[in-house]
């Protein structure tokens, strides 16, 4: 890794590391005897893990000129594979959650061990750990490939992935230790969330200069994705984080909004995360890997326009909707719902595109797991926004709202589309990346495919039924006109369908694993491809850019 | 427009302005008006600040992650006000930096749950729910009762409170660890000056049994007990009138 570095390179990344490791140091100093203290010393400790891996090959030779002859692909590299290390950390902390829910006991007497601390660590580890890793490595690969240019430099992407974990484990860490915002999604302290602004706005600028060299005249529809992925999450994060330390020794914060108005800025950007970093993130790799993998166009310019854009202006309306019937002003809640169930029209350009392009390619759905991967990727995304227009209705809402309903629909949504896009995504691009025929296993491909599936459909099914059952009793009235249930009586239906999802969980959790087994040992022990791919580099500078129509 | 979309699409700065355009919209039209249009929050005169030890243990609420299982938002449903009380009014959580009015109810809501319940029972039931509700599926906080609680922050907390916009005096500032101390140990000389500075209607109690002694456990039962009791507002007609 250093030896891919330039001299220069070398130079800057550890004036960089020595900067992270003075500021982890004060840190330590300023929070003794507080979690920020415990994080100042974790970020010193790594930066200086950093410093000695630098030194280590800081005299190696410089990489030879003929690097610029091809991609830069070893960040991707390692985003995929610590991408899938924390789906499968993350993915366990979840279905410990789950069985605590129908087995309160099954934990630790200690603080760290507690539901309330490890939820996160299963929510931000799937959504940042797990998500933000696949969306970060493939769009470093996909960026280079749309544009024919390779990264600007070997610094930048490395700062922007490792920053980004740095990110990651000090929030999971956080949790554990009871360092919370409680903002749903967003609960990184303000210490985290500054750290992250620095290491979004390096992926921003590492994006537009890779755009900048790019020797295709337009820009391919993957890329807006990714731009609008981006974009829209540093507005969502910076506004919703702001906050007030109590103390620059404290990890403690308070909000700047209260109430109502945070409330608002909670939910438009909770559900935004929703749209920009698990929906627009993730329609950038499908639009890749998709017609890469069918071997087919994308079905239609036009509905990727339409759809795109769409989504990029719906979205950030529907937040309101998860406040219906609360303190929130009527007629927000009306605009969240018109424009929700607006979204649905974007939505399902989006996978209609999507399913379309597979046309003509039917046959390899059904003989390639990979592909099948996608196609049901896109079906779930289908069926979820279909069911999210759907329950952003008012009426609906009143029913599913704050039951398992909506947990459920978020996993038809994280397992269906996100997981299976990103399980098609990187099992398409490990066998081009380290230059193998196939992977390791087809044949556990296949069984992933099957586990994820499966997993999937058990986890839905048995929260539709719970969330559907709570809502009713808990409104459920009896001949005397009082309400006809405790909400013990609702608890305690509950039991049968919290076993349930928690064996989806498992089964999915193990689709998962041996997802990692198999990149592992294709990495390892596969043979390499007869012919390196010859067309799969970048145009060198000295060439003509292609025009348009080309 | 297809046509403009194809030029547009060659210029990375030209779509970087329409995304960043076309997706602020929507925040600003639903989000700045809720602070500029005044009736967005009810006025209520009678509404007073969280002591320091009600913060305190919102802060351990926090921490816990109560809020993933449990809402503090009862919405405008018959049955809702029925199984919890009056509806949720803006003003009750106008102090709440940030909100915690939850999207999930594992358990039950606990907007009004101040109360409802002995203090007694509140500690048995954070120290192992099961003992006092067999069908539980809530973790057992059985540290509460055995970690001290931290005070020689609060004032910092106080200030942060205030920068934020909560009315805290500088009297509450600078006393914030000795009301802390004073709410749960009513026989102290401490107590007197809560009772001073946050108003004749607040708790002192010794709330986990245990007067010489301050726990975290003090710290979470006086905030649960002062859920929805910080203003009348929502009880009074002029509420219901609003329907």
């Amino acid at each position: 890794m250093i030896a891919e570095l330039t001299t220069n390179e070398r130079q800057t990344a550890l004036v960089i590391l020595l900067a992270l490791a003075v500021t982890g140091l004060a840190m330590a100093i300023a929070g003794q005897g507080d979690p920020f203290g415990v994080h100042g010393a974790l970020v010193m400790v790594v930066a200086i893990a950093g410093v000695f891996t630098v030194i280590s090959g800081y005299y190696a030779p410089e990489p030879s000129d003929s690097r610029l002859d091809s991609y830069y692909d070893t960040p991707t590299k390692f985003g995929i594979v610590v991408a899938m290390i924390w789906a499968v950390i993350a993915m366990f902390v979840g279905d410990w959650v789950a069985w605590l829910l129908a087995y309160p006991n099954l934990t630790f007497d200690a603080a760290w061990s507690s539901f309330g601390r490890l939820r996160p660590v299963h929510t931000s580890g799937v959504i940042f750990g797990f998500g933000g890793n696949a969306l970060i490595a493939t769009s470093f690969y996909v960026m280079q490939r749309t544009s024919r240019a390779r990264l600007p430099d070997q610094l930048s992407p490395w700062f922007v992935l490792l920053g980004y974990n740095l990110f990651c484990i000090v929030a999971a860490t956080g949790y554990l230790m009871g360092v919370t915002q409680s903002k749903e999604y967003a609960e990184p302290e303000w210490y985290a969330d500054i750290w992250l602004v620095i290491v979004w706005v390096a992926y921003f600028v590492l994006y537009l200069r890779t755009l900048a060299r790019r020797k295709e005249p337009h820009i391919y529809v993957a890329n807006w994705y990714y731009l609008a992925f981006i974009l829209v999450v540093a507005m969502l994060h910076i506004v919703n984080n702001l906050a007030v330390p109590i103390s620059w020794g404290s990890a403690k914060s308070y909000s700047l909004f209260s109430g109502v108005q945070d409330a608002m800025t909670e939910w438009w950007y909770g559900h935004n995360a929703v749209a920009f970093f698990l929906t627009s993130g993730f329609l950038g790799m499908l639009y890749y890997y998709m017609p890469k993998r069918a071997g087919r166009p994308i079905y239609s310019y036009r509905m990727s326009i339409i759809s795109f854009w769409g989504i990029t202006f719906f979205y950030m309306w529907a937040g309101s909707h998860h406040l219906h019937y609360t303190a929130l002003p009527q007629w927000v809640q009306s605009l969240g719902m018109t424009f929700s169930v607006m979204l649905l029209i974007p939505s399902w350009v989006s996978a209609g595109n999507a399913l379309m392009t597979l046309n003509g390619a039917w046959n390899k759905v059904r003989d390639d797991a990979v592909l099948r991967f996608m196609m049901v990727a896109a079906v779930f995304y289908g069926l979820t926004t279909f069911e999210g227009s759907f329950m952003a209705i008012r009426p609906v809402n009143s029913l599913s709202h704050y039951t398992d309903w909506t947990v459920g629909h978020v996993h038809a949504g994280a397992l269906g589309w996100v997981a299976m896009i990103t399980f098609g995504a990187i099992y398409a691009s490990v066998p081009w990346l380290w230059k193998r025929e196939t992977m390791y296993s087809p044949r556990l491909v296949e069984v992933h495919f099957w586990l994820a599936l499966a997993g999937t459909v058990i986890y839905v099914f048995a929260m539709w039924n719970s969330g559907i059952i709570q809502g009713l009793m808990w409104r459920t009235y009896n001949e005397s006109g009082t309400l006809a249930y405790s909400f013990v009586d609702s608890l305690v239906a509950m039991h049968p369908y919290y076993i349930a999802r928690a064996v989806g969980g498992v089964f999915f959790l193990l689709g998962t694993a041996i997802g990692l087994y198999n990149i592992w040992m294709t990495i390892r022990t596969a043979p390499r491809a007869a012919s390196e791919l010859a067309a799969d580099r970048p145009v060198l500078a000295g060439a003509p850019a292609l025009q348009a129509g080309e | 427009m297809f046509g403009f979309h194809y030029r547009l699409e060659r210029k990375a700065i030209g779509l970087v302005l329409a995304i960043i355009g076309v997706a602020s919209i929507g925040g600003i039209v639903e989000i700045a008006p809720l602070f500029t249009i005044h009736q967005t929050v009810e006025d209520a005169p009678d509404m007073r600040v969280y002591t320091p030890l009600e913060l305190a243990g919102r802060n351990i609420y926090i921490r816990e992650g109560c809020y993933a299982c449990h809402s503090q938002m009862i919405r405008t449903l018959r049955d809702e006000v029925e199984r919890y009380g009056p509806y949720s009014l803006a003003v009750e959580s106008k102090y709440d930096h940030p909100m915690l009015w939850g999207s999930k109810r594992t358990g039950p809501d606990l907007a009004r749950i101040g109360n409802k319940y002995s203090d007694e029972w509140q500690v048995e039931h954070l120290n192992n729910p099961r003992d006092v509700v067999p069908e539980s599926v809530m973790p057992a906080y059985t540290w509460l009762l055995r970690t001290k609680l931290r005070t020689d922050d609060l004032s910092n907390h106080l200030r942060a409170q205030r920068t934020v916009g909560v009315p805290y005096t500088d009297d509450m500032i600078a006393n914030a660890a000795a009301d802390a101390y004073g709410q749960a140990a009513p026989d102290s000389p401490q107590a007197d000056g809560v009772v001073t500075r946050y108003g004749k209607a607040t708790t002192v109690r010794p709330f986990d049994g245990r007067p010489d002694e301050l726990t975290e456990m003090d710290a979470l039962v006086a905030y649960l007990q002062i859920l929805g009791r910080l203003t009348d507002a929502a009880h009074k007609p002029i509420a219901s009138a609003e329907k």
